[in-house]
């Protein structure tokens, strides 16, 4: 029969009889129920390690871990559920009769709730917003902070979204003009004008930015052209600082608030912000002395860096507000939170600059040959080459350091600033409030906000680690 | 051309370098005025550097009950807050002109003798050592406060000397971490003591249960045991084991601004003698006969300008916060959460100890 046919009627005939094809898609069935859906996401990352029993082995494995993912379930249930309780179950919200701390007692106290009760007593932190938030800043000038705030939020949201147009000239704003606005909101301004000092920093400003411009033109050619070009930019510095004695200077008819009286999230905001703005560019600064060849740099990057890194916090903060009004003369006062401010600044800009020394250090040694193969100078090399590369890698190590100052920040509170904690912390002491959970609110409230900020930071420093991301 | 414009930007330069130099010669000169002006200053009183700049500038705690705490709007009361308000109704006429600088306790005294405040009122114990080594002059008591202790009453204890073996809570690096050990020492009774950093620690340590006493100022005491779960299963034992009167302090040296503070104290201690209050003491001034009355009001004599003051010191001071009763009672008294009795506070015609010398 096989013979009979022709060749092709052979092949198909083989065909049909030696295999079965099947002519049409299989159905699309189901996932099995173990892996798709919740319980498949339960099976793949809790059952499944306690189901294997097919050696004695295998199932005092499985065993142990069932009691193991028992355990840290009940934990953590037990733990949310309390915490939940605590913060919004149990707990008070309204104080309509004003009866202030009365309204958190318990039978057993004087007041209304159970015996036992335990949850948060929210009138108390209704009543502190203010002094938690501000201090004791004017109730009639909050408007300045809250107008400083939206500001602030507004050029920052703009600058972190990519879509949106004029973003560099917006973070040009913001650490440029800002900061004086701020300053000026905050503070009421009219510090009085220094025509001097005013009129000397003009003159130095134009006279090195001329000799930028004439450096560009091609007047200054040879070893001075690097030079003033770094002029010319040195010239726009003083220019600002111009500016912004005469912005400061200038009484715009706002009333003085003393920076006693800020206190709470203000004083947090204002301390944090400053230290990681400024401590950043002289991170920089410092990482690149610290690596130069120059003798005198590098020795004056290394003292800096090794004494401010050497010294704890506290001890920084101690001395900026017990030692040095001792120095001064009797009668001449720093500013109590300009002296925290400097102090935590500097300290700051000295972990930074070790930071991005590890950048700079991981960035393969080709790289920096590279740049100078091309014929670029150093700062061109540093600006285009290095520092692009360096900061990406090291961008969760800055991100660190900058979390970890904005909670240091706290630490202000020993040198008699009301910072968020201490303002807390002050509102706690409060006996027209004082009840057994006053505190346990308090804390939480402080707990809430500072994790607010920390971990929006943290995300926001991961999205831009995935944006930088160049796959190696 | 090149040599040139090098030569130009060497003369900018220089140009620069030397208005820099100019500028620092100059900021040496202005400290160096500044120096002088401050001795001056000094050599003047701090009474004139306070009326020139409008305000006295108080330095109090960072909180604490009764003494020296904001309220909900943020405005500064307590005993010693009000002293401080007196000071500045006696000096200015109103009780408003003062602004306060929160302080620590480590930074308190610096803040003292570096002039960033006037007066320090700030709960602080007067000791011989902080009177004769820190350059600072204890303008009076008011406040007498002793360490004390809780315990449950549960505990069947009744005196202090009962306590042996017992697990004893207070904060770390105070003198009361001291006083308790002297104490337990000299009556040969053992105890294991609990330090924590917060009072809030404290409180909650006790409350749970995991130490038998709980010991620091008695108004300390007070204010705490408002935070504990039941309060009223707690009681303070009558032994007090140190002496602690708390008052305001000056810079030394400058005996005016010393007598404004330590006669504004007395004033208000005066008041209450006579019998003075916020609300009467206006009616009193213009209508009373009693010599001694008219001469604490400023009616009779010359003991405001004495002081350096106007006459009518005495009286601003006591409308702007009341006597001494009163200012107590709104702030620590048995109608405040700490229910405070005067104890050894009340006048000393009550059974105290408070004696204020006579305005004659």
């Amino acid at each position: 029969m096989v013979s009979n046919g022709t060749r092709k009627e052979r092949a198909t005939a083989t065909n049909n009889e030696s295999a079965f094809i099947r002519q049409e898609d299989a159905p699309i069935l189901p996932p099995p129920i173990t892996s798709a859906g919740v319980a498949g996401w339960l099976n793949d990352n809790i059952f499944a390690s306690m189901l294997d029993f097919s050696t004695l082995g295998a199932a005092v494995k499985s065993i142990l871990m069932a009691i193991f993912t028992a355990f840290v379930a009940y934990i953590f249930f037990d733990q949310v559920y309390g915490l939940l309780d605590f913060a919004i179950f149990s707990a008070v919200w309204q104080d309509p009769e004003e009866q202030k701390r009365q309204v958190c007692w318990t039978i057993e106290q004087g007041g209304k709730l159970p015996n036992g009760w335990h949850g948060a007593c929210w009138p108390y932190i209704i009543a502190k917003t203010k002094f938690i938030l501000y201090g004791a800043y004017p109730n009639e000038s909050l408007w300045r902070v809250n107008s400083t705030y939206l500001l602030g939020a507004i050029l920052l949201v703009w600058v972190m979204i990519d879509r949106l147009p004029y973003r560099k000239l917006v973070g040009a704003v913001l650490l440029t003009i800002y900061p004086i606005f701020a300053t000026v909101m905050l503070t009421g301004g009219g510090f009085g004008l220094s025509q001097f000092s005013v009129g000397v920093n003009t003159i130095i400003g134009l006279a090195l930015i001329s000799l930028g411009r004439a450096g560009k033109m091609g007047w200054i050619t040879g070893p001075f052209l690097d030079l003033s070009k770094m002029a010319g930019v040195a010239g726009w510095f003083f220019i600002f600082f111009a500016a912004a004695l005469v912005s400061v200077g200038v009484d715009f008819d706002l009333s003085k608030v003393d920076t006693r009286d800020w206190g709470g999230l203000l004083i947090t905001l204002v301390v944090a912000t400053t230290a990681i703005v400024v401590s950043l560019p002289l991170g920089i600064l410092l990482a690149l002395g610290r690596r130069s060849s120059l003798p005198v740099a590098r020795t004056l990057s290394i003292i800096f860096i090794e004494f401010w890194r050497g010294v704890p916090l506290i001890t920084v903060l101690f001395m900026a507000s017990v030692m040095i009004p001792l120095f001064m003369p009797e009668g001449v006062n720093f500013d109590s939170l300009l002296r925290a401010l400097i102090g935590v600044t500097l300290w700051q800009s000295a972990y930074m600059a070790e930071v991005i020394r590890g950048g700079l250090q991981a960035i393969d040694k080709g790289q920096y040959e590279g740049a100078d193969a091309v014929g670029l100078s150093y700062w061109q090399s540093m600006r285009l080459i290095i520092l692009p590369q360096a900061l990406t890698r090291v961008l969760p190590g800055i991100v660190n350091t900058i979390i970890s100052v904005f909670k240091d920040t706290s630490l202000v509170s020993i040198v008699g600033l009301f910072d968020l904690l201490g303002a807390t912390q002050a509102t706690i002491a409060d006996a027209a409030w004082s009840t057994p959970v006053q505190a346990s609110t308090g804390y939480l409230v402080v707990a809430l906000i500072f994790f607010v900020f920390c971990f929006g930071m943290s995300r926001y420093s991961m999205y831009i680690e995935r944006k930088l991301d160049r796959g190696h | 051309m090149d040599s040139k414009m090098i030569a130009v930007a060497a003369l900018v330069i220089g140009a620069g370098a030397g208005f820099f130099i100019g500028k620092g010669n100059k900021e040496v000169v202005e400290v160096e005025k500044i120096v002088e002006k401050t001795v001056e200053a000094k050599q003047t009183s701090t009474l004139d550097a306070v009326r020139s700049k409008g305000f006295v500038q108080c330095g109090v705690s960072q909180g604490l009950p009764g003494f020296s705490n904001a309220d909900d709007s943020g405005k500064w009361a307590g005993i010693d807050v009000d002293l401080c308000r007196a000071v500045a109704a006696a000096v200015f006429g109103s009780g408003d002109k003062v602004k306060f600088s929160p302080l620590s306790a480590k930074q308190r005294f610096t803040a003292l003798s570096s002039g960033e405040v006037d007066i320090l009122s700030r709960n602080t114990t007067w000791t011989m050592t902080r009177d004769t080594q820190l350059g600072l002059n204890f303008a009076g008591v008011n406040y007498y406060d002793g360490q004390g202790m809780m315990v449950p009453k549960s505990l069947g204890v009744k005196s202090a000397i009962e306590l042996d073996g017992a697990n004893i809570c207070t904060n770390t690096g105070t003198t009361t971490e001291l006083n308790i050990t002297d104490y337990f020492r000299s009556n040969n009774m053992k105890f294991n003591l609990v330090a924590f950093e917060k009072a809030d620690e404290v409180v909650a340590a006790y409350d749970s249960g995991r130490c038998d006493v709980y010991t620091t100022d008695r108004s300390g005491l007070a204010a705490q045991r408002t935070k504990l779960t039941k309060p009223d299963d707690h009681m303070v034992l009558p032994e007090i084991i140190s002496k602690e009167p708390l008052g305001p302090v000056v810079r030394q040296g400058d005996d005016q601004w010393f007598n404004v503070v330590r006669w504004t104290l007395r004033a208000l201690i005066n008041a209450e003698e006579m019998g003075v209050t916020k609300a009467n003491a206006a009616s009193k001034a213009s209508s009373s006969k009693d010599p001694a009355l008219l001469r604490l009001l400023g009616k009779e004599g010359k003991f405001g300008e004495e002081l350096g003051l106007s006459n009518d010191w005495a009286l601003n001071a006591i409308t702007a916060v009341g006597n001494y009763s009163e200012s107590y009672e709104a702030n620590v008294g048995p109608n405040t959460p700490l229910k405070l009795d005067r104890g050894v506070n009340a006048l000393w015609s009550d059974g105290g100890i408070l004696y204020a010398a006579p305005i004659r």
